[in-house]
């Protein structure tokens, strides 16, 4: 009975879903930069950390983070101050909205919120127009990727910003595409609609083409190699975060991993069946969704591993002349199929 | 018919060549690839070693630091002078010895004050143990002595002697070869010139410390003034000032 009073306090359960999306954010992106750490050095024929914690080095970036917290937050003379420390908070809020809305499993079978059956299960909030909102909200990052260059009054930082802000613009196109053939199948824009009807089959096999041109344009707008021109190392330092230190840098990398996540977490629930497993039904539905997201995530540290970066004019053309027309031819196809069957 | 397994990987690569140089499909071909060897790299054991914890498996001849067996030094200075970072200090002073034979001209030795190697100048050339003519230096595999001072890498002889012991005793001789010429005249001076104690003497140098009992060469002054009188320069003059001060010294013991 006080569970039954609990959950139906509107107020407990918002501070209850808050609180459980606030923790997937902070501890996701920790276990994924665990992971790109060990697996690219293995991929390198390397260790990786093997020194903090003792096992394997479990505890560095534990350790990274205390040590950005400890690290002075230098703000350069020149730059403009108040948007300069502003500028990592409004890339890495847009990233911890997204988890709100992902859907980790089905919808609970007995509901007592007011919305009634169906309202309520494995995610934080079920938008009618979820895939809408998950698209938009991400590319408000790149309004901070642009505060940071510009602010940073340094022309690596401002050639960094602009590179990522041209690269969106080119990429985010081919991924909507991508996405919206997905709620045409579908016939809706909820991204827990969209989870239930690949009941039958995982959208990724009639969408095989458009899957793949998500993965790009999802590593690309993440700027991740093989597409990180933004932050190209060796051509201007570390792009817009090149005058960052400290803690502020330090949500720049977080925001980085958790989008990661949280690309992955958009991709599975749109291509890969979000919950629904094969031939072991009895594990339950989030932890589907977590292995999924855990292997497309290793995915792209796998194709950071082994691909070189891309030319930024290389990049350009691929997503004008290659990714968005193809993305429209199959979105045509897509609406004929969806007429004639 | 059964290929052989040269003969089956052989076919394998010129299939492989041939995709590889389609056009589109070979690109997709090179990425695919790309990705099989980075997984079958995460797969195998890496290569790192955990130093600290494991110990690095090292040929046995590793050139991990120079050593420098005392008693073989001669103090020629050749090794001091060939170091291109001039990184060895060596200090010595001539000792003179009673003769051979009664009654023969006294004999005088270098003696070895101090040999020290400056291990944040030297960059392990070698060319100092290549240089030596007496084996006095050598290549030692141990590597071990790294410090977060740099004017604690300036090492003395005492530390230097000790790291002989990592050095391997040289290879045995090919079959056939003749006797190491020293080894040989080594021989020659262990036996005991008859009855004589300055023989006992030559026969192993004594120690470092009791080495010491005679003092240095000082400088006579009366020579010195008279030899600058004499307009000769100031080394000379120095020379001679030493010389005639070991001849007034040995007159007094005798």
């Amino acid at each position: 009975m006080i569970f039954y009073h609990f959950f139906s306090n509107p107020w407990a359960v918002f501070a209850l879903k808050l609180a459980a999306v606030f923790i997937f954010f902070l501890t996701a992106p920790l276990f994924l930069g665990y992971v790109e750490h060990k697996g690219l050095a293995h991929m390198q024929s390397r260790l990786g950390p093997m020194e903090a914690g003792k096992f394997h080095g479990w505890a560095q970036l534990i350790a990274d983070g205390v040590k950005f917290i400890q690290k002075e937050d230098i703000v350069p003379d020149a730059a403009d101050r108040r948007i300069f420390m502003l500028a990592p908070m409004i890339v890495i809020i847009p990233v911890s909205l997204v988890f709100l809305v992902i859907p980790f499993g089905p919808a609970a079978v007995s509901c007592h919120a007011p919305a009634g059956a169906g309202a309520c299960g494995f995610w934080g909030e079920n938008f009618d127009v979820g895939i809408f909102f998950v698209l938009a909200i991400s590319a408000i990052s790149v309004i901070g990727m642009l505060m940071a260059g510009w602010a940073s009054a340094n022309k690596f930082s401002l050639i960094g910003a602009i590179r990522g802000a041209a690269q969106l613009i080119a990429y985010e196109l081919p991924l909507v595409l991508a996405a919206s053939a997905v709620a045409m199948q579908a016939g809706t824009l909820s991204l827990v609609g969209i989870g239930d009807a690949q009941k039958a089959y995982w959208f990724v096999f009639p969408q095989i083409a458009r899957f793949i041109i998500f993965v790009i344009a999802s590593l690309a707008e993440l700027s991740r190699p093989p597409f990180d021109m933004p932050i190209a190392d060796s051509e201007i330092i570390f792009g817009h975060m090149t005058e960052y230190t400290g803690i502020r840098f330090g949500l720049f990398l977080l925001s980085e991993y958790a989008g990661i996540v949280s690309l992955s977490a958009i991709a599975v629930v749109l291509y890969l069946g979000a919950w629904h497993g094969f031939f072991v039904p009895w594990i339950p539905g989030p932890i589907w969704t977590l292995a999924k997201i855990g292997a497309l995530s290793f995915l792209v540290i796998w194709l950071r591993a082994t691909y070189p970066r891309l030319r930024e004019d290389q990049l350009q053309k691929m997503a004008w002349k290659y990714l968005i027309p193809i993305a429209l031819v199959n979105i045509l196809l897509t609406m004929i199929f969806k007429v004639v069957f | 018919m059964a290929m052989t397994k040269e003969e089956r990987t052989a076919k394998l690569r010129e299939l492989e060549q041939k995709i590889a140089s389609k056009k589109g499909i070979g690109a997709l071909y090179g990425l695919v690839k790309g990705m099989s060897v980075t997984m079958r790299t995460m797969l195998k054991p890496a290569i790192t070693t955990q130093y600290p914890h494991v110990k690095p498996d090292l040929p046995e001849r590793t050139r991990g630091v120079i050593a420098l067996k005392e008693e073989n030094c001669t103090v020629c200075m050749l090794c001091s002078r060939e170091c291109p970072d001039w990184c060895i200090y060596i200090d010595s002073h001539k000792d003179v010895m009673p003769p051979k034979t009664p009654g023969a001209r006294a004999r005088t030795r270098n003696v070895l004050d101090r040999f020290a190697i400056d291990y944040a100048l030297c960059m392990y050339c070698g060319i100092c143990v290549d240089v030596c003519p007496f084996d006095a230096l050598f290549w030692s595999p141990h590597f071990e002595y790294s410090t977060d001072d740099l004017s604690t890498l300036t090492h003395e002889m005492d530390t230097l002697a000790k790291w002989m012991d990592f050095v391997p005793p040289p290879p045995p001789l090919e079959d056939g070869a003749e006797d190491p010429s020293q080894e040989g005249a080594a021989a020659d001076s262990a036996t005991p010139a008859a009855g004589t104690t300055e023989a006992a003497e030559t026969q192993a140098p004594p120690a470092r410390e009791e080495r010491h009992d005679e003092e240095p060469p000082q400088i006579d002054q009366e020579a010195y003034d008279a030899a600058i009188a004499q307009g000769k320069p100031d080394r000379e003059a120095r020379a001679l000032a030493k010389k005639a001060w070991i001849l007034k010294r040995r007159k007094a013991q005798s």
